[in-house]
C-alpha cells in the first residue's frame, strides 16, 4: 500500500494507483480531458497537472503513480493558471459551434469550459477547415472538432484491434483520421462506434437519422412500426438522469406509441427466434456433425464485418442465422403484414439499437432484403431515440406502462439477456440443452459466461458429453480465442471450443457505440444487472418456450432450419478486403 | 580481415603503429563532400597518376575545420605536416606539383598546426605569416615580402620558404609568424622584428621570448581524437593507429561490469545529448533492473539547427562509437544494441553499417566476443526526420515501429524501455568518450572540466563567426575563449550581440555574459542550456525577434502534436511573435507571451514543448527593448527592420548542415 498526502489529506491506495484516481478517493477531483476510465492514460491534454512537494515541476496526475511520501497539491495559483491557459489554448483550436454540435450539452470540453468560465478570447482562434467524413453512414468524423486526446485512436487500435483510426501529420496540423488518409468507409473500420462513445467532444458522432424517421412518421402513406433492442431498455434512462440499469421497457412501449408508431415490437422476441435457429444449428453440427465446429455467433454486425475482413478463415464456422434486428424486420414485412393484411411496401420498420454498426447491417448483403423490400428501413441508436423523445415533448419517465404488439412482441428472459456479454451463449445453451436432451438445465444461469472478463470459458455437459464454450467481448480479445482454434486446427486436433460467442463492444450491446455517453465498467455492470433482473422477472426464460415464437413456427415458418426459415432468417458471409482502395 | 583473437589485440597494444612517412588525406565527411571534397579526391588521383607518384591518397573524416572545407592534410617526407583549406582542383594539382614535387608550401591555403612549439628543436624550413589585426589594411603581404627579402639577404632563401597562411588559429594578435616544423609562433610582430626573427631564430635557432606565443591551444580533443586522422571505413586503421578496441579489451578481461560503472563514476561523464544525466547512473539503473534482455541505444538523431557534432563523429570515427556502445552494453548486461540515426545522415549510416560489418567479421560482434563470454550485436534503425524522435521515449516508439510520439515518464526507459525491457540511451558523443575513459582512466577524464561538469564538450560554432567549426574544449572554458580565441571572433569584425546555445531548446546569452564558463550549471543560470552543443553567434545586425521566431518556428514545425500545450501553445506563441515582428503587436502581447510560455514549460509532456519557449523567454529577458520597439514602432518600424541583413540563424556560412 502507498501512503501519501493529497491537498494535506492522508490517502492510502494500492501500489500503481495514479494520482488522479487516488485523489478521487479523497473527494478531490482533478479535471482531465483525455483520460478515460476504460483506457490507459495518453497524457495528451495537460489539464490534470499537479505539484509534488511544492516542487517547481508540474506532473501529470493521470499517468504518474502515487508514491509513498508524496505530498501532492492539486490546486494552487500557478496550477490553476496553467490549466486555464491550456484550456484556452485548446478552445482557440476548436470551432465555436456548440449550439449546432451533436454533443451539445453532453460535451466534456464544453463542461470544462463552463466550469472555468473562460471569458472573451484573448488567444486568436485558429481552426483548420477540414471536411467531415460521412462515408460510412454509421459514424461521422468531424475532424475540426477533434482535440487530439487520443482516446478514439487507442480505442480503435488497442481495445478493438481494428486499426482504422490513427494520427496523421504533426504539430498544429496533427489530425485524427483513418490511417493512410482514406475515407472511413475505405478503412478497416467495422462501425462499432466505440470511438464515438469515448470521444470527449463532438468529433465523432453517430449519423443522426432522426429526420428520416420524423418524415416517415408524418407520412400518412407509411405504416411505421418499431422494435427496441434488448439493451436499450436498461440504458435509455441515463439520458434522462436515471441510474444505469433502470429497466424502462414498459415506458418505452408507451413512448414509442405516442411518437406515432402504429405497432411496437420487441427485438427480444426475434432474439428468441434467433436462439431457436442458432441452437438448432448447433445441435445439427454438434450431434449430427453436419458442419464445422466451433459454431460462432453472428448477431453482432461489427463482429461480422471484422471477421469478414480479418478472420475470414472462420466463415464456415459462422452461424448463418441473421441477427435479431434483421429477423424482426423480415418477419414484420412478411408474417406480420400477411396476418394483418398490410401492404409491406407501406410498412416502415424502425429499429432502436445500441449500436452504430446496426445502421450498416441494414444493407450488408442482399439477404437483408429477404422480404422483397429493405427489411429494416432505419436503425436509430439509443442516443438518437432519447433526442426524439425530448423533441416530442413526451414526459417519458412519468408515462403509464405500455405493452408491445402481439405476434412480434412477447419475449422470454433468454431474449432479454442478449444485450449483455455472454447472454447469447447463455440463451443458446438453455435451448440447445433442451433440444439435445429434452430436459432443461438444472441451473439455467450460466455463471461461467457472465461478468466483464475479456474472455470467459466454460464447459457444459450435454448427455454426458462436454460442450466447451467461450465468450469474448471487445474485439481485441477475439484473436486469442481464434488463435487457439487455429492452432488446434493446424495440429489436426479437436477444436478447444464447440461454441463461441463474440460481441464487438466491451460488455456486449449494453456497452454499444450508440449508447448514452460516459460508459465505463461501473456503468456496464449496472446495465448488465438490469438485464439479468429482467430475465429473472420473466415467467418464461427459454426462447423455445416463447408462445409467440411457437406460434410463428406453427403458422408461418414451419420447422427451425426449414426451407422457409432458411429463406428468410439466414444469411451468407464473404471475405472482404481490409482496405477498399 | 581475419577474426581477431585476444592475443592479436594484445600484440597490437604492445606495438602501436605510427603514421606512415607519406600520405595525403582528404576529409570526406558530409560537410567536406558538400563543399566538393569528392572532386578534390578525384583531382588528386588523376594528378597523382599523371605525375607517376605513389604517395598514398587516404579518405578520412573531418577534423572540424568546417570554415575551410574541403580540407586536405598532407604529410610529405622532409616537410611539415599541414592542412590545406578551401582546396580547389587547381590547388589539388599544385599540392602534388609544388608541395610533394618541389617541397614548397602553397600560399593562402594553409591552416597552421594548433600544436605550437616553445623551442626550436629543428631547423626552420618554412615560415607561415598572417596579419591577424582586425584593422583595415592587411599587412600579410608586406611581412611575407620583408621576411623573404631578409632571408635572401642572409642567403637563406634556398633553405626557408615564407608562406601566407589561411588561418593560424590566433586572432587579433597583429602579425603572426609561425616557424615550421617546430611550431614556434610569434605574435604582434612588427616590421623591425623581421630582421631579428631571421637572424636569431632562423639562423641561430634561438627563440625570441618577447614575441613567443605561449598560450596553449584551448582545444582538448578527446571525442574528436581520431576525427580526420584515421580512415573511418577501416577497422584496421582504428585498431593499429588509434588503440582501437583496447578499451573494450581492458573491460572484457580486466574489469567486472561493476568496475566499469565505477570507472565511469570516477570520470563523472554526463550525457552529452543535452540533459546532462550522469552516464554511470543511467547504466547502473538499467543494470539493476532484472529482465531477460537489456538494450543499449545510441541516439544519433541529432536535429538542432546548426549542430553537426554527432554527425561528424559518426562519419569520422564510427568504430569509437561502436566500441563505446559495446562497453556500455557489457556494463549493463545488454546483448543487443541499436544505432538510431536520422535518415538525413546517409554517410553516417553507411559508415556505421560498415563498422558493424567489419567488427562482426573481426569477431568483435557476435557470440562470445574474443572468448570473453560476452555476446553482443547491434543494428541500425533510421529516423524518418522527426526532431522529436531524439526524445528517448519517442525514439523507442520509433524503433518499435510506432508513431514517434513521446510517452509519459515514469516509467523511465531504464526501467521499461525498448520492447518493454530496461534500456539505456546514450548520445553519440557520450559513447565516443567512453573508449578513451576506459583506456586512460576515469580520473584522467575528470582532470578536465569544472567541479560539477567534467571532461570536454564538442561545440558546433556557427552563425556570424569568422571560423565556423567544430570545437572541443574542456567544460568551463568561457564563451569568449571559444568564440574569440578558437573561432576568430565575429565575422567581418563586427560587434557581437549574443550567442545562442543549446539550439531550439536553449536561449541567448548576451555579450555581457561572454566570460561565463560554459557548463551545464552556469548556462542554466543565464537562462540557456548547454544542450547538445550548438552555438550560434549573432552580431549587432541580427534582430532578436527574428532569431527567436526562427527557433520557435523550428519547434512548432517539429512538435509531434500529441499534447495540447506544445501543439497549440507553440503555434499561438509563434502567431503572437509574428504579429509583433510585423509591427502589429499590442501592449497585451508580452504578458500573453509569458503566459503561454509558462503553460508550455509546465504542462508540455516532453522536453521539446517544455523547452521550446526558452529562446522566447531569454530574448525577452535580455532584449526586451527590441520587442517593445516593434510594438511601439508599429508597421513602419517593422518594415524598416525587416529589410536589414538576414539573420545569423538563416544565413550561416557553414556548408555542414544538411
Amino acid at each position: 500500500m502507498i501512503t501519501a498526502r493529497i491537498n494535506q489529506i492522508d490517502v492510502e491506495v494500492p501500489e500503481g494507483t495514479s494520482i488522479l484516481d487516488a485523489a478521487r478517493q479523497v473527494q478531490v477531483r482533478i479535471p482531465t480531458l483525455c483520460k478515460h476510465k476504460d483506457l490507459l492514460p495518453t497524457a495528451a491534454c495537460g489539464i490534470c497537472i499537479v505539484r509534488n512537494q511544492g516542487g517547481n515541476k508540474l506532473i501529470r496526475s493521470c499517468c504518474t503513480p502515487l508514491e509513498t511520501g508524496m505530498n501532492i497539491t492539486t490546486h494552487d495559483r500557478e496550477i490553476v493558471d496553467v490549466r486555464r491557459t491550456t484550456l484556452e489554448l485548446i478552445l482557440s483550436n476548436h470551432p465555436q459551434a456548440c449550439l449546432t454540435c451533436g454533443r451539445n450539452g453532453e460535451c466534456e470540453l464544453q463542461t470544462l469550459a463552463a466550469d472555468f468560465n473562460i471569458p472573451m478570447e484573448s488567444i486568436k482562434r485558429y481552426v483548420k477547415d477540414v471536411p467531415r467524413d460521412c462515408s460510412t453512414g454509421s459514424i461521422i468524423l468531424e475532424f475540426a472538432k477533434c482535440i487530439k486526446c487520443g482516446r478514439c485512436v487507442q480505442v480503435c487500435q488497442d481495445m478493438q484491434n481494428v486499426w482504422a483510426l490513427s494520427f496523421l501529420e504533426r504539430g498544429i496540423n496533427t489530425r485524427m483520421a483513418p490511417a493512410g488518409d482514406i475515407t472511413l468507409a475505405e478503412s478497416p473500420c467495422v462501425k462499432c462506434g466505440q470511438c464515438s462513445a469515448h470521444c470527449p467532444t463532438g468529433a465523432i458522432v453517430e449519423n443522426d437519422e432522426t429526420p428520416a424517421v420524423w418524415t416517415a412518421l408524418h407520412d400518412p402513406e407509411k405504416i411505421c412500426v418499431v422494435q427496441i433492442a434488448p439493451s436499450v431498455r436498461v440504458t435509455i434512462g441515463e439520458a434522462f438522469g436515471l441510474p444505469p440499469g433502470t429497466n424502462l421497457t414498459k415506458q418505452l412501449y408507451s413512448a414509442l406509441r405516442r411518437l406515432g408508431f402504429k405497432a411496437v415490437f420487441d427485438t427480444n422476441f426475434s432474439a428468441d427466434v434467433t436462439i431457436v435457429e442458432e441452437a438448432s444449428e448447433f445441435i445439427e453440427r454438434f450431434a449430427h456433425k453436419s458442419g464445422p465446429l466451433p459454431l460462432i455467433t453472428s448477431c453482432c454486425p461489427a463482429w461480422t464485418d471484422f471477421m469478414e475482413k480479418n478472420h475470414y478463415d472462420f466463415i464456415d464456422n459462422f452461424s448463418t442465422a441473421k441477427s435479431p434486428q434483421q429477423m424482426l424486420g423480415v418477419l414484420a414485412k412478411t408474417y406480420y403484414a400477411q396476418k394483418l393484411g398490410l401492404d409491406p411496401a407501406k410498412l416502415y420498420v424502425v429499429s432502436i439499437m445500441p449500436c452504430t454498426a446496426k445502421k450498416y447491417e441494414l444493407s450488408r448483403t442482399e439477404e437483408m432484403h429477404a422480404s422483397g423490400y429493405m427489411d429494416i428501413d432505419v436503425a436509430l441508436t439509443t442516443r438518437e431515440l432519447a433526442r426524439m423523445l425530448k423533441q416530442s415533448g413526451i414526459d417519458f419517465l412519468n408515462l403509464a406502462d405500455g405493452s408491445p404488439d402481439s405476434i412480434l412482441g412477447d419475449y422470454s428472459g433468454a431474449g432479454t439477456i442478449f444485450g449483455a456479454t455472454g447472454g447469447v451463449m447463455e440463451a443458446a445453451v438453455r435451448t440447445a440443452h433442451f433440444y439435445a436432451t429434452g430436459k432443461k438445465l438444472e441451473k439455467i444461469e450460466l455463471e461461467a459466461v457472465r461478468g466483464l472478463d475479456g474472455v470467459k470459458e466454460g464447459t457444459i455437459l450435454v448427455n454426458g458429453a462436454p460442450v466447451r464454450i467461450a465468450v469474448a467481448h471487445g474485439l481485441a480479445n477475439v484473436e486469442h480465442v481464434l488463435n487457439r482454434v487455429r492452432e488446434a486446427r493446424k495440429a489436426g486436433k479437436e477444436s478447444p471450443y464447440h461454441f463461441i460467442e463474440v460481441m464487438a463492444c466491451p460488455g456486449g450491446c449494453i456497452g454499444g457505440g450508440g449508447q448514452p455517453y460516459g460508459v465505463d465498467n461501473e456503468r456496464r455492470k449496472l446495465r448488465i444487472a438490469g438485464l439479468y433482473q429482467d430475465d429473472r422477472g420473466c415467467a418464461i426464460r427459454h426462447s423455445h418456450e416463447n408462445p409467440e415464437v411457437i406460434r410463428l413456427y406453427e403458422e408461418f415458418l414451419g420447422k427451425p432450419l426449414g426451407p422457409r426459415a432458411h429463406e428468410l432468417l439466414h444469411t451468407r458471409y464473404t471475405a472482404r478486403p481490409l482496405y477498399k482502395r | 580481415m581475419n577474426t581477431l583473437s585476444r592475443t592479436d589485440l594484445e600484440a597490437l597494444a604492445a606495438k602501436p603503429e605510427g603514421d606512415p612517412p607519406e600520405w595525403i588525406r582528404v576529409q570526406l565527411d558530409t560537410g567536406g563532400i558538400a563543399a566538393g571534397a569528392e572532386t578534390i579526391f578525384t583531382a588528386l588521383e588523376h594528378e597523382r597518376a599523371d605525375r607517376r607518384l605513389t604517395i598514398p591518397l587516404l579518405r578520412t573524416g573531418s577534423v572540424g575545420y568546417s570554415f575551410a572545407d574541403p580540407v586536405v592534410e598532407v604529410q610529405a617526407a622532409g616537410m611539415p605536416r599541414v592542412h590545406y583549406g578551401c582546396v580547389t582542383p587547381e590547388i589539388a594539382a599544385r599540392i602534388l606539383g609544388e608541395h610533394i614535387g618541389e617541397h614548397r608550401l602553397i600560399d593562402d591555403h594553409i591552416i597552421a598546426t594548433r600544436r605550437r612549439g616553445l623551442t626550436l628543436d629543428a631547423p626552420v624550413t618554412h615560415i607561415l605569416v598572417k596579419d591577424t589585426s582586425p584593422e583595415a589594411g592587411n599587412k600579410t603581404g608586406f611581412f611575407q615580402f620583408s621576411l623573404a627579402e631578409e632571408l635572401k639577404r642572409r642567403g637563406l632563401a634556398e633553405r626557408v620558404q615564407v608562406v601566407r597562411a589561411l588561418d593560424l588559429g590566433i586572432y587579433d594578435e597583429g602579425a603572426v609568424v609561425q616557424l615550421l616544423p617546430s611550431g614556434v609562433t610569434y605574435t604582434n610582430v612588427l616590421a623591425p622584428d623581421v630582421a631579428r626573427i631571421v637572424a636569431e631564430s632562423v639562423e641561430a635557432g634561438k627563440v625570441l621570448d618577447d614575441l613567443l606565443w605561449k598560450t596553449p591551444d584551448k582545444q582538448v580533443r578527446i571525442v574528436l581524437r581520431n576525427c580526420g586522422n584515421i580512415d573511418p571505413d577501416s577497422i584496421d586503421d582504428y585498431l593499429r593507429r588509434a588503440q582501437g578496441y583496447q578499451g573494450l579489451h581492458r573491460v572484457l578481461f580486466k574489469l567486472s561490469p561493476e568496475a566499469v560503472i565505477a570507472e565511469m563514476k570516477a570520470s563523472a561523464l554526463r550525457g552529452r545529448g543535452g540533459a546532462g544525466f550522469p552516464t554511470w547512473l543511467k547504466w547502473q539503473l538499467t543494470r539493476a533492473q532484472p529482465a531477460a534482455q537489456h538494450y543499449v541505444i545510441c541516439n544519433g538523431d541529432e536535429g538542432d539547427p546548426g549542430a553537426f557534432m554527432d554527425r561528424s563523429v559518426l562519419e569520422s570515427d564510427p568504430h569509437a562509437v561502436l566500441e563505446g556502445m559495446m562497453i556500455a552494453a557489457y556494463a549493463m548486461g545488454a546483448s543487443m544494441g541499436y544505432f538510431y540515426i536520422r535518415a538525413e545522415y546517409p554517410r553516417a549510416v553507411e559508415r556505421i553499417q560498415r563498422a558493424l560489418d567489419q567488427a562482426r567479421e573481426a569477431g568483435l560482434l557476435g557470440a562470445n566476443i574474443l572468448g570473453s563470454g560476452f555476446s553482443f550485436d547491434a543494428k541500425i534503425r533510421l529516423g524518418a526526420g522527426a526532431f522529436v524522435c531524439g526524445e528517448e521515449t519517442a525514439l523507442i516508439a520509433s524503433i518499435e515501429g510506432r508513431r514517434g510520439s513521446p510517452s509519459p515518464r515514469p516509467p523511465y526507459p531504464s526501467v521499461r524501455g525498448l520492447w518493454g525491457m530496461p534500456t539505456a540511451i546514450n548520445n553519440v558523443e557520450t559513447l565516443a568518450c567512453i573508449p578513451a575513459i576506459l583506456l586512460k582512466g576515469g580520473a584522467w577524464f575528470a582532470g578536465y572540466g569544472t567541479e560539477k561538469s567534467k571532461g570536454t564538450k564538442v561545440f558546433a560554432v556557427t552563425g556570424k563567426v569568422r571560423n565556423a567549426q567544430l570545437v572541443e574544449v574542456p567544460i568551463g572554458t568561457t564563451l569568449r575563449e571559444i568564440i574569440y580565441e578558437v573561432c576568430g571572433g565575429v565575422l567581418d569584425g563586427k560587434e557581437l550581440k549574443a550567442v545562442q546555445t543549446g539550439g531550439p531548446s536553449g536561449g541567448v546569452i548576451p555579450r555581457q555574459h561572454l566570460d561565463a564558463p560554459v557548463s551545464y550549471e552556469s548556462l542554466q543560470q543565464l537562462g540557456s542550456i548547454m544542450g547538445s552543443g550548438g552555438m550560434l553567434v549573432m552580431d549587432k545586425d541580427d534582430s532578436m525577434v527574428e532569431v527567436t521566431k526562427f527557433f520557435l518556428r523550428f519547434c512548432v514545425d517539429e512538435s509531434c502534436g500529441k499534447c495540447a500545450p506544445c501543439r497549440i501553445g507553440g503555434y499561438q506563441l509563434l502567431q503572437v511573435l509574428d504579429r509583433i515582428s510585423r509591427g502589429r503587436g499590442t501592449a497585451g502581447d508580452v504578458p500573453l507571451i509569458q503566459r503561454i510560455c509558462l503553460t508550455m514549460q509546465k504542462a508540455s509532456l516532453c522536453g521539446l514543448g517544455q523547452t521550446a519557449p526558452n529562446p522566447v523567454l531569454s530574448t525577452l529577458r535580455y532584449f526586451g527593448e527590441e520587442y517593445q520597439a516593434f510594438i511601439e514602432g508599429g508597421p513602419s518600424y517593422a518594415r524598416k527592420m525587416n529589410k536589414a541583413t538576414p539573420t545569423a540563424a538563416t544565413s550561416t556560412k557553414v556548408s555542414a548542415t544538411p
